[in-house]
């Protein structure tokens, strides 16, 4: 019998959506965040202007994330989202402070210090809570019968404000690395030293997070160290430990495009280690992808346009990268 | 409850209306933009083809000026309406597990078909006429116009289930499902709301820009940009605006066969009328007496209108068991409003095309005048509009079969009412900067070699050299 499990293929949409979106906003987000650290207006054109094209298109795969999530597991977006209620829509609000600053910094002379602000603040909050949200799905929610049942702060614990805080510096990291690639002379040299003292700050975060998470429930203990399951998960810390090796190489000869791309392979690798700990659960220890689905017809409506319209749309997407390859020059500029 | 203290404005009220309040707040300053961003990148569309086609300068003056106030505008739509995705779940999430397994799929297809084309081709919309040249540009530019069509596709056909649910079936969890996508899609509403929303932003649109042609040429007449778009919008509003009209009846009397209680409300109709229901124009409907007070009726032209026959009978609210009732007087008042402003416009057209007969449309002030005050008329009809069919459908989410009360989250009223009250502060801060900053775009005029956002936003890449005067190259053809 060919049993084809759609819930499986799904919980692999839903997660290759979060991931592009982390790694597509996590630069981004990140350049928010160090904002502050480049004071100069003409640094600041330069940042914001590496990824003012592609920003709107980054941020759509978080609405692939939540949309697709209430279409393919409705259970779990129906139990998660009031379960992070405040995350959630510190998260919104700081997504509309820096999206709107990418048009309005441009529009005012007056108040464009305000409008860097919000670019900053904005990104640090989102960053800040989706890292608290995933720590508290991490975690665990309480869920009597459909839904909910836990108060509106359960989600703040040290373990999330721990989780929250890896993914700032993650992010920030992204972003450095990002700049590397992007830009040039003195600016690209700053973000270079930004790199080295991101990615220690991020080991740092990553093995807080690994160290923590099997005392968060037994279950996560014995996914990852019972034999003979350990051969398997102990892929994951070696892999790290040799990305961790290339990208500091890579940082030491000065290379271009090389850090950025082995920071995105340390967020698949963390990403990985997340999926190891979590699956089967969509909500961890309490509802697992196969409780959480949509019925099949559902699901495979959706397969249908996911399959047919995904290829094209990273074809699209790359396009628009294309476009605009390159670095970034602040003088270049027509008058 | 110590919030309760901290937020007394929201005293006794509970986490539904909370919530409800909520998304009546986030959604109208949602819809704002996109009724204007809609018309605004067909428009787009249209200056740059006439460009490419005539190569006359004032087209692409046209374009960049407009490009400018559209890049700001999207910009608000698309944070807004992130917030709108989000808000199913956590404000809504009974709804949301019940009704994901049918709407789900439609607003997952409106990201994968019209946001990811939207935001895909909007960076070299803005951003990349010198990099990959008029033609493809042209591309980008009608990719996003052709994206925002496809997006209130999916949007309204998710929202028409709501209002006319056809073609599912409830499984043991009490989930709705999909029994025929194709009914679901297609369901008997659909159609009409999608017309009358799409010519509502196209009207919306044509009025923002008749009113900032018109402010131009109250200054001076000669200006040739300010010509050229308070033409073209006066043409929209004398052919579209007796089309919506149209269009909008023809969408009441779908209501009328699908959703009657909302007609009902929308009329005033409290009481049954075995021969022939009054047109009541104005009045106060008092919804505990059951009555309108002070109505002024046109006897028997409310069946005329609504069934073509002076002495057919038309049920009341008198017949549907009061909990069903929606909030008549603000279904009934949002009415009016909107149909009072299609009838503003319907008058704005054809002033506009007596004036053009005479060959006065470039010199009647008084018409000038007119059009500058009818700016907001496109965003209070949408409003409106969209006001009366949320109401309407009250007091369900899904009409007749799942309640508002029964879709809200578990959340308590202190948890609802903070984020309300952070909504209200920041989306007011936010988006009146925004809207100061389209106004201040809008009151200069567009000038000869006009630039674009690419010009005033520099990114340049070291490898290739950019197709420099690729405008004036355009321009010179
Ligand atoms: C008739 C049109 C219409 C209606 C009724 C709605 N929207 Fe909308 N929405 C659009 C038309 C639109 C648009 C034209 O596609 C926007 C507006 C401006 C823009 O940038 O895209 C948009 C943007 C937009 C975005 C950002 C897309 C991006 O990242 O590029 C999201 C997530 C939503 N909307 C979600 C919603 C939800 C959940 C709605 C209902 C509750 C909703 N919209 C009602
Ligand atoms: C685009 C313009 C829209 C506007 C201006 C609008 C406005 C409103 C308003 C005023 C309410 C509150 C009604 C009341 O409580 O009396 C409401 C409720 C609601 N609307 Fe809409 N709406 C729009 C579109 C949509 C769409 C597209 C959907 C779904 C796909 C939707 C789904 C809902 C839901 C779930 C509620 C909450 C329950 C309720 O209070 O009825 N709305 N909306
Ligand atoms: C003057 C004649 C008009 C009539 C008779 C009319 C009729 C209607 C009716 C009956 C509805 C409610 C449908 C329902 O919920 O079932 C509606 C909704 C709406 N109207 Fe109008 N309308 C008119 C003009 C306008 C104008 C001029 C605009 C905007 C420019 C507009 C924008 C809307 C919008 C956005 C909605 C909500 C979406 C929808 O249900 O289609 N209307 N209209």
């Amino acid at each position: 019998m060919i049993a084809i499990d759609l819930a499986i293929i799904w919980a692999f949409i839903i997660a290759f959506a979060v991931f592009v979106y982390v790694v597509m906003d996590g630069f981004d987000l990140g350049l928010g965040i160090l904002f502050p650290l480049f004071p100069e207006k003409r640094d600041r054109d330069v940042v914001m202007n590496s990824v003012a094209p592609v920003w709107d298109g980054n941020e759509t795969w978080l609405v692939l994330g939540g949309g697709g999530l209430m279409a393919a597991f409705p259970l779990a977006y129906a139990v998660l989202m009031p379960a992070l209620y405040t995350p959630m829509i510190v998260m919104l609000l700081g997504l509309v402070f820096r999206g709107v600053a990418f048009e309005f910094r441009w529009r005012t002379t007056a108040q464009r210090n305000r409008w860097d602000i919000a670019f900053f603040g904005g990104s640090l909050l989102a960053t800040l809570a989706q890292g608290i949200a995933l720590g508290a799905i991490l975690q665990g929610v309480h869920v009597e019968g459909r839904s909910y049942a836990g108060g509106w702060w359960d989600w703040l614990t040290p373990f999330s404000i721990l989780t929250g805080v890896s993914l700032v510096v993650g992010y920030a990291l992204l972003g450095a690395t990002w700049l590397v690639m992007k830009t040039e002379g003195e600016l690209r040299d700053r973000a270079y030293h930004l790199s080295w003292v991101l990615l220690l700050a991020m080991l740092g975060t990553i093995a807080a997070v690994s160290i923590a998470t099997p005392f968060l429930h037994i279950q996560y203990t014995e996914r990852w160290f019972a034999w003979p399951n350990v051969l398997m998960t102990a892929q994951v810390p070696i892999s790290v430990a040799v990305v961790t090796a290339l990208l500091l190489r890579s940082l030491a000869r000065k290379y271009d495009y090389q850090p950025f791309f082995l920071t995105l392979a340390l967020f698949a690798l963390s990403y990985a280690g997340l999926g190891i700990s979590m699956y089967p659960y969509i909500v961890p220890q309490s509802i697992t992808i196969w409780q959480a689905a949509a019925p099949a017809n559902s699901q495979i409506f959706m397969l249908f346009g996911v399959a047919a319209l995904i290829p094209l749309i990273l074809g699209y997407t790359a396009w628009a990268y294309w476009v605009f390859r390159g670095k970034v020059k602040p003088e270049s500029g027509y008058h | 409850m110590k919030l309760r203290q901290v937020v007394p404005m929201f005293e006794g009220w509970d986490a539904v209306v909370l919530a409800r309040a909520q998304f009546a707040f986030t959604m109208s300053f949602h819809i704002i933009f996109p009724a204007f961003s809609i018309g605004l990148a067909s428009y787009l569309a249209v200056l740059e083809a006439l460009w490419l086609w005539t190569g006359r300068e004032v087209y692409i003056n046209l374009f960049n000026y407009w490009l400018k106030i559209f890049a700001v505008a999207f910009g608000m739509g698309v944070v807004s309406g992130i917030v709108m995705s989000y808000q199913f779940g956590t404000n809504w999430s009974a709804f949301s597990d019940k009704t994901g397994p049918v709407i789900g799929p439609l607003m997952a297809y409106e990201v994968l078909t019209a946001f990811f084309l939207e935001a895909g081709f909007l960076g070299v919309m803005l951003f990349g006429l010198q990099r990959v040249g008029p033609k493809l540009h042209f591309l980008a530019t009608l990719m996003v116009a052709i994206g925002t069509l496809i997006s209130a596709f999916w949007i309204l056909s998710a929202n028409s289930w709501m209002q006319t649910p056809t073609g599912h079936a409830i499984n043991a969890d009490g989930q709705f499902i999909a029994a025929d996508w194709l009914k679901v899609i297609f369901n008997p509403s659909f159609p009409y709301r999608l017309v009358h929303m799409v010519l509502a932003a196209y009207l919306t649109t044509a009025l923002v820009v008749g009113a900032v042609g018109a402010w131009h040429l109250l200054r001076d007449r000669h200006l040739a940009g300010p010509r050229v778009m308070f033409s073209m919008a006066m043409w929209m509003a004398t052919l579209v605006a007796p089309i919506q009209i149209l269009a909008g009846d023809q969408h009441g009397l779908n209501t009328l066969e699908h959703q009657p209680v909302k007609i009902m409300a929308m009329e005033g109709h409290f009481q049954s009328h075995k021969d022939g229901a009054p047109l009541i124009l104005f009045g106060l409907p008092n919804q505990s007496a059951g009555r309108v007070d002070y109505a002024i009726e046109v006897p028997k032209l409310g069946s005329v209108i609504l069934k073509h026959s002076p002495d057919a009978p038309m049920a009341g609210l008198d017949t549907v068991p009061r909990e069903n009732w929606p909030p008549v007087p603000i279904t009934f008042w949002s009415f009016r409003i909107m149909v009072g402003m299609g009838l503003l416009m319907l008058a704005l057209g054809l002033f506009s095309l007596l004036m053009r007969v005479q060959g006065k449309l470039y010199d009647s002030r008084l018409l000038h005048l007119f059009a500058v005050a009818m700016a907001p008329a496109g965003f209070i009809a949408v409003l409106a509009g969209w006001i009366t069919t949320e109401t309407g459908r009250q007091p369900f989410t899904v009409y007749g079969l799942l309640r508002t009360a029964e879709s809200a989250s578990p959340l308590a009223a202190p948890a609802v009412a903070s984020s309300l009250i952070a909504f209200i502060i920041v989306y007011f801060a936010v988006f009146t900067a925004g809207v100061i900053y389209l106004l201040r775009l809008m009151a200069a005029p567009p000038h000869p070699g006009e630039e674009g956002p690419s010009h005033e936003v520099p990114i340049r890449s070291a490898g290739i050299t950019p197709a420099a005067g690729a405008v004036t190259e355009g321009a010179a053809r």
